[in-house]
C-alpha cells in the first residue's frame, strides 16, 4: 500500500531535504552528532582504557584514594552546560523557523479522521489522502480531526503538528524540490494508524494552477467515482473482495442478506448501502464492533454517495 | 534453595503461607522478585511478537499488533520497571545497607506488593475483555472511544499506583527514622540516596497519575467529558497530567539503576566512589528538575511556542547531572583495581548503553530537532537504550552482585558472561538500526512500513531475538546457581557496604548486632 | 531504652517513641500524596474556569452557598472536636477522647446529609456531569462540564469525608476498649491528621466551587 508513492524513504540517513526548514535542522541535526560522538569517545574509550590499563593484578592491589577534584567537576559539568545551551539556543532558533508563519502562505485546510487526510482548497476543490501544492510557495496547513488526535508528519519537509479535534492546529512548509512526498500520521489513533498515510505532491506553479482547475470527476461514470473515492476513504478497513479487515469486505454485498449483529437479516440494497455511509452506527454487521466507523454525513456529496453505490454494486 | 544449614531468612519460617503472609522485607523482596520476573516474561513475549509483525513489511493483522505494542508498553513500564529495583533490590537491600532490621511499616510493605497483584490482575483482565489497543500512555479521546477493554488495564494501572506510593512512603520514612547510629547521609550508600530520590518521585508523582486514571475511568464509564472534545473537554489536557506523571516515572525507572551502577564500580574496582557528595546531589537535582520538564513531549501537541521552547531549557538542565555521575564514575575507575567480573561488565555494559540514550536525549530535548524526531522510531531506540540499555543491565548486574547474599550460592560466572554478551550485542543490534529508521522518518506504534524500512526492520527483529535468547539464558544460570551454585562466603566480592557485613543468607532480623557506622560506604584504602 | 510500657514497639524501631515519630512522618508523606491527587483536579479546575469563566459563573448559580457554608462550619468544628480528642488523648481522659470521636462522627454524617441534599437536587433537575447533563434552560453551551468538576471534586471529598468516619469508628471501638492512652495514641493523631487534610481540601472547594465569580 506504500509504493504508489515515490520518495517514501530515501536511502541515507535523513530523508531528502524537501522544504526551506529542513536544511537547518539538519545542519543542527549533525552538528549534534558529531558532538554526541565526540562525548561517547570520551565515556567510552574512557572506560574501556581505564579498564583495560587498570586491570586487577594481584588481591594485594592498593587503589589510589581519590574523593574528588573541583576543577575536574567544575570542567565536566561546566562544558556539558555549554554545549547544552547551544544545542538549546541553535534549537530554537531553528524551531522559530518553523513557526514563523509567513504572510501570505497559500492555505489548504486539513481534516484528518479515522483513518485518512482531506485537503480542502479555498475554490472548493477537495481531495483525499493525495494534494497537491506549488514549489517555492508557502504553504500553510489549517488542521483539524473530526474524531481522536492525528498528527502530520512529512519527513522531507521535517514539519510536524499534532491535529486535535475541537480545535484547529496549523504548520508551514515551502517546499523546494518537485516530487511526490510521503506523510505519516504520527499519532497513535487505532487500528488503521499505520495505514493513515498521504501523499504531498509538489509541482510547477502553472501545474498546480492547471491541476487546481480540474474537476477530478471530469469524464468519469458514477462507479469510476465511487471506485476513486473507495480507494481514498475506504479501502483502508474494507477490502472489494470479500476479506475480512477492520470492517466486512464489500464485494457481493449489493442484493445480499446481510445479517446484523442483533441477528435480524437485511437486504443489501442502495438504501441500506447509504445508510451505513452516511449513519454507520444504525445497522452494525455481525461479528464486527460497534462504533468503529465514521459517519460520512457531510463528508460526500451526492454524486458521491450515488458512485460508491454504483461500485459496491459491481464489486463481487 | 534452602541450602545452608544456618539460621536464615530463607529457612526462617516455612511453606507458602508463610511467604504469602510475610512481613520480612527480604522475603516481600523476594516475593517481588519472582512477580517482576514472570511480568518480565509476559512482556517480553508481546516485544517477541511486536518483532515478529515487524520482520517484513505488509500487515498481517494491525488490530493484533496495536495490542502487543499496548501490553508490551504497560507491562514494561508498569509491573517490571517501575517495581523492578525499588521494590524488589531496593526492597531487599535498602535496610541492609543502612543497618536496620527492617523498612518502617513492614505491613505496607506487604500491602504494596499486594497491590501490585491485584493491580496486574486486573490489567490482565483486559486480555479477556477484548484486549487493549491504547498504547500504554492511554492518550484521550482515543482511550475513551476505542471500545476495547482499556478500562480494565487503565484501572489495574491505578491500582498498581498505590503499590508505588506505598513503597516509596516506605522508603522515605525508613531512610530517615531507621539508619544504624553512626550512619549520617553523607555515609549513606549510594544506592540508598538513589532509592531515596526515587521515593520522593513516587510518593509526589504518582497521585497525579492516579486522579488522571481516576478521570479517565470516570469518562469511559460516566462521560463526564473533561477530556473529552466532544462535551467540551480537552483532550491534550490529559497528556499535561499524563506526563507530569511519566516524566518523573522516566526517572521512578532510572534513578535507582544509577544507584546500582555506583555500588558496582566502586566495588569491583575497589576504590572510593569519586565525587560521592555530587553523585548523590545529582540524584536528588534529577529527581527535583524532572517535575518540570514534562512539557518536551508534547512539543507538537499544540501547546504554546514559548512553553515548549522553556521545557526544552529546563530539560537540557536535566542533562547536566546526568553527565556529572557518568563522567564521576569514569574517573572511579582511574588507578582502580579491576576484577572483571559480571556484574562490573553489566556495570560497563550499563554506561555504553546509557551514555548513547543520554547523548539522544539532548537530540530529542533540542526542540528544532525533537519537531523530525517526535513520535518516530527515533524515540523508540532513544529510550529503549536508557530503559532496557539503563535500567534492565542495572537490575541484571545487581541481580548477579547480590546473588551470594541474598542466596547464599555463587552464580556461575563463565555462563553470566555469556548472558552479557547475548544481550549486550543484541540490544544493540535491535535498537542502534532504530535510530536509522527514526531519522529516515519511519514513525512508531506503526504495523506496517513501506519497503525502504524493511532491511533495517529485519536486522532489528533478529536483534530481538538474540536479547530474548539471552534474558532465557540468564534464567537458566540463575535457577543453576539456585540449584547448584557453590556457596558463598559472607562478601565473596570485598565490598564495603553493610549489608556484606551480615551472613549470607542473612539472618530473618538482617544483623545479629546491631551495627555502628564509623566510616563512609567505600573507604576502600 | 524503651520509655513506654503501655504499648509494645516493633522489633526494628528501638522505641515506641522512635515508631510513633516515624509513624508520623508515614502520615505527613501520605498527606502530600493526598494534596497532590486534589491539587491535579484543582489545575484542571484553573485551566478549564480560565478559558470558560462566564460558564462557571453560571454553574455556580446553581448552588446554594448558605448549604455549603453550614457544610464548611460543620466541618470546622468537627475538625475542633477531633483535635480535642487528640488532647485528651495525650492527658489520659479516655471519656473524653470517646466522646469527641463520637461527635466528629456525628458532624461528618451531617456534612454528608446535606450533601446529599444538594446532590439529589441537581440529580433531579439534570445537572450532570458530561453526557448525562439533560438540564435545558442553561445558557452556556458546556455548562455540563461545571457539573463534571463538581460531583468529581466534591464526590472524591465525599468519600474521603466516608472513609474518615470508617476510620474514626474504628478508632473509637479501639478507645472503648482503653488501648490508648499517653504513650499510645498513634491511631488518633493520625486520623485526626486525615480529618484535617479533609478539612483544608473544603476550605478550597468551598469558595471555588460555590463562591466563584
Amino acid at each position: 500500500m506504500f509504493s504508489s508513492t515515490a520518495q517514501a524513504a530515501p536511502r541515507s540517513l535523513m530523508p531528502v531535504q524537501g522544504s526551506t526548514v529542513a536544511g537547518y535542522v539538519d545542519s543542527l541535526y549533525i552538528f549534534l552528532l558529531i558532538a554526541s560522538f565526540i562525548a561517547c569517545v570520551l565515556v567510552i574509550g574512557g572506560f574501556i582504557y581505564f579498564a583495560i590499563r587498570y586491570r586487577r593484578r594481584g588481591e594485594n592491589d592498593k587503589t589510589a584514594y581519590i574523593t574528588h577534584n573541583n576543577t575536574l567537576e567544575f570542567a565536566w559539568s561546566f562544558i556539558p552546560f555549554v554545549i547544552f545551551m547551544v544545542a538549546f539556543g541553535w534549537g530554537w532558533w531553528v524551531y522559530d523557523k518553523m513557526r514563523s508563519f509567513p504572510e501570505n502562505a497559500l492555505e489548504v485546510h486539513v481534516t484528518g479522521y479515522m483513518w485518512a487526510w482531506d485537503f480542502m482548497y479555498k475554490n472548493g476543490k477537495r481531495t483525499t489522502n493525495e494534494f497537491t501544492v506549488p514549489v517555492n510557495t508557502p504553504v500553510k496547513l489549517i488542521m483539524t480531526s473530526r474524531d481522536v488526535i492525528h498528527s502530520f508528519f512529512v519527513p522531507a519537509f521535517r514539519v510536524k503538528q499534532d491535529v486535535v479535534p475541537g480545535r484547529y492546529s496549523a504548520l508551514w512548509f515551502e517546499a523546494t524540490k518537485k516530487g511526490r512526498f510521503q506523510v505519516f500520521c504520527t499519532e497513535y489513533c487505532g487500528t488503521g494508524h499505520s495505514a493513515m498515510l498521504a501523499t504531498v505532491n509538489v509541482v510547477d506553479l502553472e501545474e498546480y494552477e492547471d491541476w487546481l482547475q480540474v474537476d477530478p470527476y471530469r469524464g468519469l461514470s458514477l462507479a469510476q467515482i465511487g471506485q476513486q473515492i473507495f480507494e481514498g476513504r475506504c479501502l483502508v478497513c474494507h477490502s472489494p473482495g470479500q476479506d475480512r479487515k477492520v470492517g466486512p469486505g464489500l464485494g457481493g454485498l449489493f442484493g445480499s442478506q446481510v445479517e446484523l449483529d442483533d441477528g435480524t437479516r437485511v437486504l443489501g440494497d442502495e438504501n441500506y448501502i447509504r445508510e451505513s455511509i452516511l449513519y454507520p452506527n444504525e445497522k452494525i454487521t455481525a461479528g464486527y464492533p460497534a462504533g468503529v466507523m465514521p459517519t460520512f454525513l457531510g463528508q460526500l456529496d451526492e454524486t458521491e454517495v450515488l458512485g460508491l453505490i454504483e461500485y459496491i454494486k459491481s464489486l463481487e | 534453595m534452602h541450602g545452608a544449614h544456618s539460621h536464615n531468612y530463607l529457612n526462617h519460617e516455612k511453606g507458602l503461607w508463610s511467604w504469602l503472609t510475610t512481613l520480612d522485607h527480604k522475603r516481600i523482596g523476594i516475593l517481588y522478585m519472582i512477580s517482576v520476573f514472570i511480568f518480565f516474561f509476559i512482556g517480553g513475549i508481546f516485544a517477541m511478537l511486536i518483532r515478529w509483525e515487524l520482520f517484513n513489511s505488509g500487515s498481517s493483522d494491525p488490530a493484533m499488533y496495536n495490542q502487543y505494542m499496548t501490553f508490551h508498553g504497560a507491562i514494561m513500564v508498569f509491573m517490571v520497571i517501575i517495581p523492578g529495583i525499588p521494590a524488589f533490590l531496593g526492597n531487599f537491600f535498602l535496610p541492609l545497607q543502612i543497618g536496620a532490621a527492617d523498612v518502617a511499616f513492614p505491613r505496607l510493605n506487604l500491602l504494596s506488593w499486594y497491590c501490585l497483584m491485584v493491580g496486574a490482575a486486573v490489567a490482565f483482565f483486559s486480555l479477556f475483555a477484548s484486549g487493549a489497543d491504547t498504547g500504554w500512555t492511554f492518550y484521550t479521546p482515543y482511550s475513551i472511544q476505542t471500545d476495547t477493554g482499556t478500562i480494565w488495564l487503565v484501572t489495574g494501572a491505578f491500582i498498581m499506583g498505590f503499590s508505588s506510593i506505598l513503597t516509596g512512603l516506605n522508603f522515605i520514612v525508613t531512610t530517615h527514622k531507621l539508619r544504624a547510629p553512626g550512619m549520617t547521609f553523607w555515609k549513606m550508600p549510594l544506592f540508598v540516596w538513589s532509592l531515596y530520590s526515587t521515593a520522593i518521585l513516587q510518593v509526589l508523582a504518582t497521585p497525579v497519575l492516579g486522579i488522571t486514571l481516576l478521570l479517565l475511568v470516570a469518562e469511559r464509564i460516566l462521560g463526564i467529558g473533561i477530556f473529552d472534545p466532544r462535551l467540551g473537554g480537552d483532550p491534550v489536557l490529559f497528556q499535561h497530567f499524563f506526563w507530569f506523571y511519566s516524566h518523573p516515572a522516566v526517572y521512578i525507572m532510572i534513578l535507582p539503576a544509577m544507584g546500582i551502577v555506583s555500588e558496582l564500580i566502586s566495588t569491583y574496582s575497589r576504590k572510593t566512589i569519586f565525587g560521592y557528595k555530587a553523585i548523590a546531589l545529582s540524584s536528588v537535582g534529577i529527581a527535583a528538575v524532572s517535575f518540570f520538564v514534562w512539557g518536551h513531549h508534547m512539543f507538537v501537541s499544540g501547546q504554546s511556542e514559548i512553553a515548549g521552547i522553556i521545557f526544552s531549557f529546563i530539560t537540557m538542565l536535566v542533562g547536566v547531572p546526568t553527565a556529572i555521575k557518568t563522567f564521576n564514575w569514569v574517573a572511579t575507575l582511574y588507578k582502580g583495581s579491576i576484577r572483571f567480573d559480571t556484574p562490573l561488565l553489566y556495570a560497563l555494559g550499563f554506561i555504553f548503553l546509557f551514555t548513547i540514550g543520554g547523548v539522544t536525549g539532548i537530540i530529542l530535548a533540542t526542540i528544532g530537532t525533537n519537531v523530525h524526531f517526535h513520535d518516530t522510531y527515533f524515540v523508540v531506540a532513544h529510550f529503549h537504550y536508557v530503559m532496557v540499555g539503563g535500567t534492565l543491565m542495572a537490575i541484571m548486574g545487581g541481580v548477579y552482585h547480590w546473588f551470594p547474599k541474598m542466596f547464599g550460592r555463587i552464580v556461575d560466572d563463565g555462563m553470566a558472561r555469556i548472558t552479557f554478551v547475548l544481550i549486550f550485542v543484541g540490544f544493540n543490534v535491535t535498537f542502534f538500526p532504530q535510530f536509522v529508521l527514526g531519522a529516515m522518518g519511519m514513525p512508531r506504534r506503526y504495523a506496517d512500513y513501506p519497503v525502504a524500512y524493511e532491511a533495517l526492520n529485519k536486522i532489528s527483529s533478529i536483534g530481538s531475538w538474540t536479547i530474548g535468547l539471552g534474558f532465557l539464558f540468564a534464567l537458566f544460570v540463575i535457577i543453576h546457581a539456585l540449584k547448584r551454585g557453590e556457596k558463598a562466603g559472607d562478601n565473596p566480592w570485598g565490598a564495603m557496604t553493610l549489608e556484606w557485613q551480615t551472613s549470607s543468607p542473612p539472618p530473618h532480623e538482617n544483623f545479629k548486632k546491631q551495627p555502628v557506622v564509623t566510616a563512609g560506604p567505600y573507604e576502600y584504602r | 531504652m524503651s520509655i513506654a510500657k503501655t504499648h509494645q514497639h516493633a522489633h526494628h524501631f528501638q522505641s515506641a517513641e522512635h515508631q510513633f515519630e516515624s509513624a508520623k512522618l508515614g502520615l505527613w508523606v501520605f498527606l502530600s500524596t493526598e494534596i497532590l491527587m486534589f491539587g491535579g483536579l484543582f489545575v484542571g479546575f484553573f485551566i478549564f474556569h480560565g478559558i470558560y469563566p462566564e460558564m462557571f459563573k453560571e454553574g455556580s448559580t446553581f448552588l446554594d452557598w448558605r448549604l455549603g457554608a453550614v457544610n464548611t462550619v460543620v466541618l470546622l468544628l468537627s475538625s475542633f472536636t477531633i483535635a480535642t480528642s487528640v488532647y485528651h488523648a495525650q492527658k489520659g481522659n479516655q471519656k473524653a477522647v470517646v466522646w469527641n470521636l463520637a461527635a466528629t462522627i456525628v458532624l461528618g454524617s451531617v456534612f454528608m446529609i446535606i450533601k446529599y441534599i444538594e446532590y439529589s437536587s441537581k440529580i433531579e433537575a439534570g445537572l450532570l456531569p458530561g453526557q448525562m447533563f439533560s438540564y435545558e434552560a442553561a445558557e452556556s453551551a458546556n455548562l455540563a462540564l461545571y457539573f463534571s468538576f463538581y460531583f468529581t471534586m466534591t464526590g472524591l471529598h465525599g468519600l474521603h469525608v466516608l472513609i474518615g468516619m470508617g476510620l474514626m469508628a474504628w478508632v473509637l471501638m479501639r478507645a472503648l476498649k482503653g488501648e490508648f492512652g499517653p504513650g499510645y495514641y498513634t491511631p488518633i493523631e493520625g486520623v485526626a491528621l486525615f480529618w484535617h487534610l479533609v478539612d483544608l481540601v473544603w476550605i478550597y472547594l468551598f469558595p471555588l466551587l460555590y463562591l466563584v465569580e
